[in-house]
């Protein structure tokens, strides 16, 4: 794959901050729907409001940038309006589980045939780093200036609940299993979420002990620990890490779903 | 045939096939006949999570090419506004059905009202223009309905059938043509940018997944459609043409009926009220009273104004606090006397005479 097929040279330079972890999520999405073989006029990406949601906006496809919180629901109007169309919709965790959460809760009900690429940098980076539903506990942010009093949501268990069909958590340091978990995604009929940890050195980073990109980076590869070995800890009765970053795939079923091609 | 079905069966008629909304009275009979009769034309129907969303789904299937519409009422249609701006702002043809009830907030969910007039016109933030039409017969529920799917495909721009209770839940006869002629939306030429208008101010339309590769977005964007928000000058020049393409058309789009242009006592009226008008002047023939009946609402046509050149009065009777009136005010220099009447009731033909008499 090389950028060119994909990505509108004409609107570089990007407005990611440098050290952003966005650019190697929407790397990621591109290299699994590469291999997907999908046509550029029969993909359509969508997307809400905050930083993660101008991912769209560099892709070469038809594209919907929409309000704040409702890519989800404008996604299922293009996806019921015509199942011949994939329909990619990247977010951010303020879009998607704050102001988006009950688009967010109902596309999974329906279970609605969209990919959704969830960049969480655990604050509203747009904004200038305001906490957010998924900012850890005790984390600063410019509203949470005392440290976050709030429990965070767990996005991925949400979607599971709520009826998704494939559901994955990866980092940004973990490129190689988010393009797999991205490819898997495109490939299950049905709703897919993908949440991807992403660092946010200018925001979340710097007020929360990562002064350097790659301490973030760094913190995701230390810190991630595997579904599968969660499972087994909890069986031995062992105790789990209050920090630990749950990753791997948390559902992968085949309920019933909507908007898929026929 | 109940209005609510009238709207529905127009909408069927004029090739609508994606309905998204949420129930809310007095509207739900438009959803629930579009539920029941949409499947069988290979149509969709959705019912949302809530009216925010049923907007959004109706302007992602508008850009998949589909006619598409929505149907709600006060509560749900406050809902609608940011995305009614976003339609606005990105040139989505979409239908918003408004079965008015008194408000504000929850108010009178079964009785009738006009007092989102203002609100369908200026009700989102920033400046902009949209067409409004106001049926007062189950006649026009059908045919205003249709019409609405034609303006709304020609200029790109929402349109908003601004009916009312009683004209939704009335029952009349109605005729329905054999066929029904369709104006299409204008494809983007290719080798156009995509947001580049013609010369009626109107850009082509560059339909999802016909290989446009085209970016839409509600930011303040340039012709290529790419976010561009830090140019004073390309703002205002994008946010007049928005505006100049519906205003500048509206003495076409301009629909309305005349009854006694020699009149000088004229009634001014649009939806359920231009009936109790109607039995007046049918009461009293000999007395040659005047009426302009809005059909099409916004953008205000102030010529038709010039169809009562003897009149010495408007009387503009109205559900709610004289909205309309406010505006014909603006645009005339005969005395304009608004005739507000809340509470869901219509005016009665009395009401009116005894307004009349002061004039004569």
């Amino acid at each position: 794959m090389t950028y060119a097929d994909w990505l509108r040279e004409d609107r570089l330079p990007h407005i990611y901050c440098a050290g952003c972890g966005n650019g190697t999520v929407i790397n990621c999405t591109l290299n699994a729907l590469d291999r997907m073989g999908w046509k550029k006029e029969e993909t359509i990406f969508v997307s809400g409001i905050g930083c993660s949601s101008r991912a769209p906006g560099y892709i070469v496809t038809d594209s919907l940038h929409t309000t704040h919180g409702r890519a989800l629901a404008f996604a299922t109007g293009i996806k019921m309006a015509n199942p011949a169309l994939h329909v990619v919709v990247f977010t951010g965790d303020g879009d998607l589980a704050a102001i988006g959460g009950n688009h967010f809760i109902h596309a999974c009900r329906r279970n609605i045939d969209l990919t959704v690429v969830c960049m969480n940098n655990q604050i509203y980076g747009m904004t200038g780093g305001q906490g957010s539903p998924t900012t850890p506990r005790g984390a600063l942010s410019t509203t949470t200036p005392y440290g976050s009093q709030e429990p965070a949501f767990d996005l991925c268990e949400l979607a599971s609940a709520a009826g998704a069909n494939f559901v994955s958590r990866w980092t940004s340091y973990h490129v190689k299993e988010l393009t797999r978990a991205v490819h898997t995604g495109f490939e299950t009929p049905g709703f897919s979420f993908i949440e991807a940890l992403v660092q946010c050195p200018t925001n979340y980073g710097r007020r929360n002990k990562f002064r350097n990109v790659m301490d973030q980076i760094e913190y995701f590869k230390t810190h991630g620990i595997l579904l599968q070995k969660v499972k087994r800890l909890r069986e031995e009765g062992k105790p789990i890490p209050d920090d630990a970053i749950v990753l791997g795939d948390f559902v992968q079923r085949n309920r019933a779903a909507m908007g898929v091609r026929r | 045939m109940q209005g609510n079905t009238a709207c529905a069966e127009g909408a069927l008629a004029a090739g609508c096939r994606f309905f998204g909304g949420y129930p809310i009275t007095p509207s739900t009979e438009v959803a629930e006949h579009m539920a029941a009769k949409l499947p069988k034309t290979g149509g969709v129907f959705i019912q949302m999570e809530d009216e925010i969303a049923g907007i959004a789904a109706v302007i992602g299937a508008s850009w998949t090419g589909m006619r598409a519409m929505t149907a709600t009422s006060g509560p749900g249609f406050s809902l609608m506004m940011e995305n009614i701006g976003f339609a606005v702002m990105t040139e989505t043809p979409c239908v918003l059905v408004n079965i008015q009830r008194g408000g504000p907030s929850t108010g009178q969910p079964t009785m009738s009202a006009q007092g989102d007039m203002f609100q369908c016109r200026f009700g989102s933030h920033g400046d902009y223009s949209i067409i409004a039409l106001s049926p007062s017969s189950v006649q026009e529920m059908y045919e205003l309905t249709i019409k609405s799917f034609d303006l709304a495909d020609r200029f790109r721009v929402p349109v908003f059938l601004m009916a009312d209770e009683i004209i939704g839940h009335m029952r009349e006869r109605i005729e329905i043509p054999p066929s029904v002629p369709r104006v299409e939306r204008k494809p983007l030429a290719r080798g156009v940018l995509p947001f580049h208008p013609d010369e009626d101010l109107v850009p082509g339309f560059p339909q999802f997944g016909m290989g446009y590769g085209v970016h839409v977005t509600g930011l303040t964007h340039d012709e290529r459609g790419y976010p561009c928000t830090t140019s004073p000058s390309l703002h205002e020049e994008l946010v007049k043409r928005l505006v100049a393409k519906i205003e500048s058309a509206r003495h076409e789009i301009a629909d309305y009926r005349v009854t006694n242009p020699d009149a000088e006592v004229v009634f001014i009226t649009y939806g359920s009220p231009a009936r109790s008008v109607e039995q007046v002047i049918h009461d009293n023939p000999s007395d040659r009273v005047g009426h302009l009946r809005f059909r099409v609402v916004w953008p205000f046509p102030e010529k038709t104004l010039w169809e009562f050149p003897n009149a010495r009065v408007f009387l503009v009777p109205e559900q709610n606090l004289g909205q309309m009136a406010r505006e014909i005010e603006r645009h005339t220099s005969v005395p304009v006397i608004s005739l507000p009447k809340l509470g869901g009731a219509l005016h009665t033909p009395e009401e009116l005479k005894r307004a009349m008499e002061a004039w004569r």
